[in-house]
């Protein structure tokens, strides 16, 4: 048997903001179907390794593979501008505010992309989205605009917003940081249903918890390295490094 | 000294109508080309290339910094001497056009710029491309949250229209003279023509106000 390509590797990722390293090098790959969670400390690269691989950063140096295509290919202009597009329409990115278009209703948020971009037809697209709605449990809000709408709404309806354009791999970057913490739980279980649907993602959380529950890895990042990854098992009951277990330490008593 | 005799007005209640109905007819077509001028004019001041955003900005500071009577001049008299012959309508839908396209565009500039950057990136990472993300989601949002000021420019242009009849446009203004040249009754016509004006302006509003209303919905 061949070995599976990876869905998503990230090589030797390095980024500056000025004098400042923030990604000091990082390896990461991530195969199909599997579910990586991110923690480590704010300020440790986190977010920015997440931006890094759908490209809103540009990296320094180093290399991001998707499915066997290079993300941050060596194209310029246009060219580079029509590869990124394409790209990234297979890379679903969940913010942590939401990001909602306000002047859109949420049927709109969810159909724009698939008939702008891929030129679904608009009875297709709603369709589409509205089956995405049922599916986080939202089918009654389509009309609405995200004005009249709870965070934890906001944000399943930015995740069907993601889904629609039928990504190969979600990327969430602290999607329940800021939600008040009664509307946690339905965002955690949407992402639990994707997880059950073998849905490839890349999760940044400070919520260990959630992260020990739905990752089949957890990585530990601090000062823009990987200290440590593993299986959440060995990574909460038995980290190896001393930071890991600092700052375990601090997250598991809070 | 004369009274007032509001039936001097009746015989030439057509010509003042059909005035009226040019003054709306600038008001329409200069106010469109002020609204995409507007959004045109600021795109490029922001995103073009200096090649093309240069005589941009130098054409809107002319626009800003000289009188709109000497635009119009310019446009309409001026422009002959080099070959160039525009209609009287056409050069005076131009002026105003282009004159409240570059107040227009300085106040939608500020309203792109204000526009939450995450909105740029939720477009961006869906695949949308920069044009695209202008278009559907930056603009739209930029628009939506100057319309107040843009509102506030159309009813300025509405009453500044009456400045194209030096250019000879029966507009309501240029009626009203023709009237009064006629009849040597200045007060009568002026206030009939100011009442027009003034009815001119509240169906403006009411159309600026259904605007606002829809975008009152989504907020
Ligand atoms: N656009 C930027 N310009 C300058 N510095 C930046 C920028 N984005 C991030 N940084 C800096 O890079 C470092 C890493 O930021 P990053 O957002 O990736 O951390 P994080 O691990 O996601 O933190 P948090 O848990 O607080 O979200 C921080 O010191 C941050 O201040
Ligand atoms: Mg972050």
């Amino acid at each position: 048997m061949s070995t599976q390509l990876p869905m998503v590797e990230v090589r030797g990722a390095r980024k500056s903001f000025g004098a400042v390293e923030v990604l000091k090098g990082i390896d990461l790959s991530v195969d199909r179907g599997q579910i990586v969670a991110i923690i480590g400390p704010s300020g440790s690269g986190k977010s920015t390794l997440l931006r890094s691989i759908n490209h809103l950063e540009s990296l320094n140096s180093g290399e991001v593979w998707l499915d066997g295509v290079q993300v941050n290919q060596k194209l310029h202009g246009q060219a580079f501008e029509r590869h990124i597009n394409k790209v990234r329409q297979q890379m679903g990115m969940v913010f942590q505010h939401f990001n909602l278009f306000p002047h859109l209703t949420v049927l709109e948020n969810i159909s724009m992309g698939p008939i702008i971009l891929k030129g679904m037809t608009r009875s297709d697209a709603h369709a589409l989205a509205h089956s995405l709605l049922s599916k986080v449990g939202l089918a009654d809000k389509i009309d609405a605009y995200p004005s009249r709408l709870s965070g934890g709404q906001k944000q399943r309806v930015a995740i069907a917003r993601a889904l629609a354009m039928q990504p190969k791999v979600m990327l969430f970057d602290e999607a329940t940081s800021a939600l008040d913490p009664e509307l946690v739980d339905e965002v955690n279980a949407v992402m639990k249903q994707l997880a059950a649907e073998h849905m490839t993602m890349l999760i940044v959380t400070h919520e260990m918890r959630f992260a020990g529950e739905v990752a089949d890895r957890v990585l530990f990042m601090d000062g823009g390295v990987v200290v440590e990854e593993g299986p959440p098992g060995d990574m909460f009951r038995a980290p190896q490094k001393e930071r890991t277990r600092t700052f375990l330490k601090k997250y598991l008593s809070a | 000294m004369q009274g007032l005799d509001f039936t001097v007005v009746a015989p030439y209640w057509d010509l003042l109508l059909i005035g009226a109905w040019w003054t709306a007819v600038l008001t329409v077509s200069a106010g469109a080309l002020s609204f995409v001028g507007g959004i045109l004019f600021a795109v490029i001041v922001l995103y073009a290339p200096v090649i093309v955003a240069y005589p941009v900005r130098a054409l809107m500071w002319v626009f800003m910094g000289t009188p709109l009577l000497l635009q119009l001049f310019l446009i309409y008299f001026g422009l002959v001497q080099i070959g160039i012959d525009i209609p009287a309508l056409a050069a005076g839908i131009v002026g105003l056009g282009l004159h409240f396209a570059v107040y227009n565009a300085d106040i939608i500039r500020a309203g792109i710029v204000a526009v939450d950057v995450g909105q740029t990136e939720g477009a961006r990472s869906i695949g949308f491309g920069k044009w695209q993300t202008l278009r559907h989601v930056v603009i739209p949002q930029a628009i939506r949250n100057t319309a107040p000021p843009i509102g506030g420019n159309l009813i300025a242009l509405l009453k500044e229209s009456s400045i194209v009849s030096v250019i000879g446009i029966a507009e309501l203004v240029h009626s009203a003279q023709l009237a009064i040249s006629e009849t040597f009754r200045p007060f009568e016509f002026y206030i009939t023509a100011a009442a027009l004006y003034y009815i001119l302006n509240l169906v403006l509003e009411a159309a600026l106000r259904l605007f606002e209303r829809h975008v009152e919905a989504s907020r």
